[in-house]
């Protein structure tokens, strides 16, 4: 079956638009051509920075014919409704159309045949106007034919169109559209520098093969593997290693046609600047990778850049030209950051006092000082010193008024760490510079020295309470303030430091820090509470983690200690997996069953201690002793929070529950046995609430 | 590059010779050549030749260089390669030409670039300018890492589409010069390609003049005048605006550049403000508006005349 190949030559296309165009010309053409009842083997897309390519495989060469039956007016029908359905099937008179019976009479029934088209020829209807539709993120007019409306938009000016159709063993057609005056033909163009002259090609296999001799490799993951070994080898052939870099390999990729990869140095003086500055430098500006010493594991005085041509001197002037504009950006780094130097920290606050952090939550020095007056309170707590929290919270956001941070907000913090450090401040006050901010997501660290930790918990808590206060609350997808990433931030701080902290209590003090004063500001805390149980589902989700038994713990209610949160859930989830567990949550439901539909009959409850003069039968006797036991021992446990031991505790519930149901009737004829045996399945499910609320737990 | 050029009038060895290689090189594409606008302003897009021309349905092409003034970039002469007036090279084409990446291309050859030996590269950059209402798609142009010109297919002016587009192109002139000559200091830059006691250099030209304006844009300038000079650049814009409908019909306007040139001078006195570290973060916003209301207003009135495609 033929094949198609599709390319559209354009002027270069922004690097980080390359992969995503690729993929919706795919999928776009693919999609038509099912819907036209094409059914393809196989198609594949590529870009380079100045072409979009697709070939797609095994296409039918022509459409099936389609043939529908179009139900039309009774036999007798009035005449228009006879004309009205001549019209739609394109019949000429009654006598092609058969008539059908069914139970409300017979009826005109219209067969269409509609002969399939050529592959070809569909293709040429459609690929214009998947051209004219292209969803780029941005696009534009060009050119002389711009001033008409209703002229086409591209990312950048196209310039020539190849579509070839057909077998492999014969010479393909092209497929005949023009779109703005560009006639779809089968001629391309070499790089642009190295082998711009016109190539005429045929069909998918001898396009990526001319096109390789005239120095374009098509498939960006070639690209990006050439450019991977080849800075490797370059780097291991000098004794450094490359510093790899998935995201600019990915960026330089889209920037070259045909990678030569060089490598260039700079003054090792420079190398003073903290690294993280020097390849934000040479990276985010100059789009090159950095180097290390295997040996020390430190930044060499060498970049790797990648060029877009093989140069007549070998790649000299290159190489030069890089190494002076790197020179260049790293003396401002360097100046940045002895500038910077000059400053202490602390001598940069006051200009807080002129920035808004939020039009309602004021400043940044008024949040500064409410996460140094939190992260005061929160440091006992979490074992941190109170003056160490305290001026580590006062200097923590004063590295963004720096110069180099102006420059690479990227390394926020970290610049703090390295000028807390330079003024001889502690060295758990630096950190917390830079570990304040983290956990920035489920794969970030999560700081374990007790002034980080009291520092990003005051920064995470404040944002939260400030944006519930001035409800500005996620919703849906929307979640601009990153709130969700800030609540699970406290969740894996508290739990991963195994920390103590009632939850309630930080929310309501770092509610009343603000100076906005809501008019619900009663029910904050609790709301907070539950965004963060929420969060917290999620996250156990996540992981895999049964997420519903949460629900079970905090349906408890005044549960606000997260780690005792967490720790209860993880013993219930494997007194769960037991068949303990899992028996005796089946017994609990069935007793919460039965009590709820008794309590709706009666319309009350069996609240109330059951009488126990009234048991007759031995299992009733049996459970009510151990309802007894068992609730001491667990509560007892739960007490020493040792909910393993509660689990146990719960464990010796099963088999009395169980030989209960087994052998006593519940609804006894008798009223006040029955009552009493209802007050007792109700003792079960309060003594099960020592550990958590069993109908909350799915099955 | 021409090869019979005399040694002093070359592209790599004078800052003059490269100059005049770009301008007979874009000459020699049809470009009028023009001299710089005799106003202050920020970038060679604020030339009339160019926010103006673009708009509206003649074609129109022409290079120039202009003087930019960016006060806050001044450095008191210290620093290498920042000032607070440098020259832009300038090309508009309208419509913009099929082949305008190769003429670009081929403009650096005529000022010493060689694509086999350096690396060239058109690297995204979306170009928009909040003042004037404008915005269009192109590229920074790279060679060997370096920044050396802007590439702009305009997309929208003054508020208006273009229709059709133009093309330009900025070449930061030191820059580019620095690089061909090879040095790293601006004021090291051979002016006129002279050696020895005729050589006159870029900072025997302009060095004084940095230390003096930069004195001027951060600590002198008169910022109670400047305020003035805005409110009045801006009443004087509408007013003239308002004076050049023809008639009452509104079709056809014969005061749209007088009206431009105020809303240059507004927004050159809002960057003199700016660098006095006088308007706060707020307000900045609000002038960056004014200004752009200005400029809006002249496009509209430039469409209706003669030269902007009216009738």
């Amino acid at each position: 079956m033929p094949d198609l190949l599709l390319e559209l030559f354009s002027e270069e296309i922004p690097a980080r638009m390359q992969a995503r165009a690729a993929d919706d010309l795919r999928r776009m053409v693919t999609d038509k051509l099912v819907a036209e009842g094409l059914v393809y083997d196989g198609a594949k897309a590529f870009a380079t920075p100045r072409r979009l390519a697709l070939t797609v495989h095994g296409i039918p060469a022509r459409q099936p014919d389609l043939k529908t039956e179009r139900r039309g007016p009774k036999v007798g029908a009035p005449d228009a409704a006879v004309q009205g359905f001549l019209k739609a099937t394109g019949l000429k008179s009654l006598d092609e159309a058969k008539i059908q019976r069914d139970p409300k009479g017979d009826f005109y029934i219209g067969l269409i045949e509609k002969p399939g088209r050529d592959a070809i020829d569909v293709l040429a209807e459609m690929l214009p106007v998947i051209i004219r539709t292209f969803p780029w993120p941005k696009s534009m007019r060009w050119g002389a034919r711009s001033g008409k409306p209703g002229s086409l938009s591209w990312v950048r000016p196209l310039h020539a169109i190849t579509a070839t159709f057909g077998l492999e063993t014969e010479e393909p057609d092209v497929v005949k559209f023009s779109v703005e005056g560009i006639e779809a033909g089968q001629t391309t163009y070499g790089h642009r520098f190295l082998a711009p002259a016109p190539i005429s090609v045929r069909r998918f296999e001898d396009y990526e093969a001319k096109l390789l001799a005239a120095k374009v490799i098509l498939d960006p993951e070639r690209r990006k593997d050439a450019i991977l070994a080849d800075a490797k080898q370059l780097a291991f052939a000098q004794g450094f290693e490359l510093v790899e870099d998935q995201n600019l390999l990915d960026e330089v990729a889209g920037l070259v046609e045909w990678p030569v990869v060089l490598m260039g140095s700079f003054e090792p003086e420079f190398l003073a600047t903290p690294s993280e500055v020097i390849r934000a430098t040479i990276r985010n500006n100059q789009k090159c990778f950095v180097v290390s010493d295997p040996k020390t594991g430190k930044l060499a005085n060498k970049f790797i850049l990648v060029a877009n041509i093989e140069a007549t001197d070998g790649g000299a002037t290159i190489i030069a030209g890089n190494e002076r504009v790197i020179r260049a950006r790293l003396s401002d780094a360097k100046f940045f950051y002895e500038t910077d130097l000059k400053t202490r920290l602390e001598d940069r606050l006051a200009k807080f006092d002129q920035i808004v952090f939020h039009e309602k939550l004021g400043t940044q020095a008024e949040r500064i000082k409410r996460i140094g007056r939190l992260a005061a309170e929160i440091a006992p707590l979490v074992g941190a010193d109170v003056a160490k929290a305290t001026r580590a919270a006062h200097l923590v956001k004063a590295d963004l008024l720096t110069e180099v941070v102006g420059e690479f907000p990227e390394v926020q913090g970290l610049m703090g760490k390295y000028y807390a450090l330079a003024q001889g401040e502690d060295a758990s006050v630096a950190a917390a510079c830079e570990e304040h901010y983290k956990p920035q997501g489920p794969a970030d660290r999560v700081p374990t020295d007790p002034v980080s930790v009291a520092v990003a918990l005051a920064d995470k808590l404040d944002t939260l309470a400030g944006f519930w206060a001035i409800d500005e609350k996620p919703t849906g997808s929307k979640d601009p303030y990153a709130l969700r990433r800030a609540a699970l931030g406290v969740i894996s701080l508290i739990t991963e430091n195994a920390l103590r902290l009632s939850l309630l209590k930080v929310a309501a003090s770092a509610l009343a820090g603000l100076s906005v004063k809501p008019a619900d500001a009663q029910k904050l805390p609790s709301d907070l509470l539950a965004f963060f149980a929420d969060r917290l589902k999620v996250q156990l989700r996540e992981q895999g983690a049964r997420h519903d038994l949460v629900d079970a713990v905090f349906a408890l209610g005044g549960q606000d200690d997260l780690l005792m949160i967490v720790r209860r859930v993880e013993a219930l989830g494997k007194f769960l997996d037991s068949d303990d567990g899992k028996n005796l949550l089946a017994g609990t439901k069935r007793a919460g069953n039965i009590l709820s539909i008794e309590e709706k009959k009666d319309k009350r409850t069996f609240d109330g201690a059951p009488d126990a003069a009234l048991y007759s039968l031995a299992e009733e006797k049996a459970l009510a002793k151990a309802i007894g036991e068992v609730k001491a021992e667990a509560s007892a446990a739960v007490a020493k929070e040792d909910f393993a031991a509660a689990m146990s505790a719960m464990a010796k519930l099963r088999p009395p529950v169980d030989a209960f149901f087994d052998k006593v009737r519940v609804n006894d004829d008798d009223a006040k046995v029955r009552e009493n045996r209802l007050k007792l399945l109700n003792e079960i499910r309060s003594a099960t609430r020592a550990v958590a609320d069993f109908s909350k737990i799915q099955d | 590059m021409d090869a019979s050029l005399p040694a002093h009038m070359r592209p790599e060895r004078s800052f003059q010779g490269f100059i005049l290689a770009l301008q007979r090189f874009w000459a020699e594409q049809g470009c009028v050549i023009l001299q710089p606008y005799d106003m202050e302003m920020g970038a060679g897009t604020f030339h009339p030749a160019t926010t103006l021309r673009a708009l509206g349905p003649k074609p129109w092409n022409a290079a120039y260089v202009q003087p930019s003034r960016r006060p806050k970039d001044g450095r008191y002469g210290e620093n290498p390669n920042r000032l607070q007036h440098y020259y832009q090279f300038q090309v508009i084409m309208k419509p913009s030409p099929p082949n305008l990446q190769e003429l670009y291309l081929k403009s650096l050859a005529a000022i010493g670039i060689d694509s086999a030996v350096h690396d060239i590269r058109f690297v995204e950059d979306d170009w928009e300018s909040p003042t004037l209402g404008a915005w269009g798609l192109g590229w920074e142009c790279w060679c060997d890492g370096m920044e050396v010109s802007q590439f702009t297919y305009f997309q929208q002016v003054a508020g208006f589409e273009c229709a059709p587009v133009a093309g330009e192109l900025t070449y930061g002139l030191e820059r580019l010069a620095m690089y061909v000559q090879g040095v790293d200091r601006v004021y090291d830059l051979n002016f006129n390609g002279r050696e020895g006691d005729a050589k006159v250099t870029y900072g025997d030209v302009f060095l004084q003049a940095e230390r003096e304006y930069s004195k001027h844009n951060f600590e002198v300038a008169d910022t109670a005048m400047l305020f003035e000079q805005f409110k009045m650049a801006e009443a004087a814009c509408r007013k003239y605006l308002d004076a050049g409908w023809k008639d009452d019909k509104r079709e056809a306007h014969l005061m749209a550049l007088p009206a431009y040139d105020q809303c240059i001078k507004a927004s050159h006195v809002f960057n003199l403000l700016d660098a006095r570290g006088v308007i706060s973060v707020t307000e900045r916003q609000s002038y960056i508006l004014r200004v752009r209301e200005l400029a809006k207003a002249c496009g509209e009135a430039w469409i209706h005349t003669e030269a902007g495609g009216a009738a």
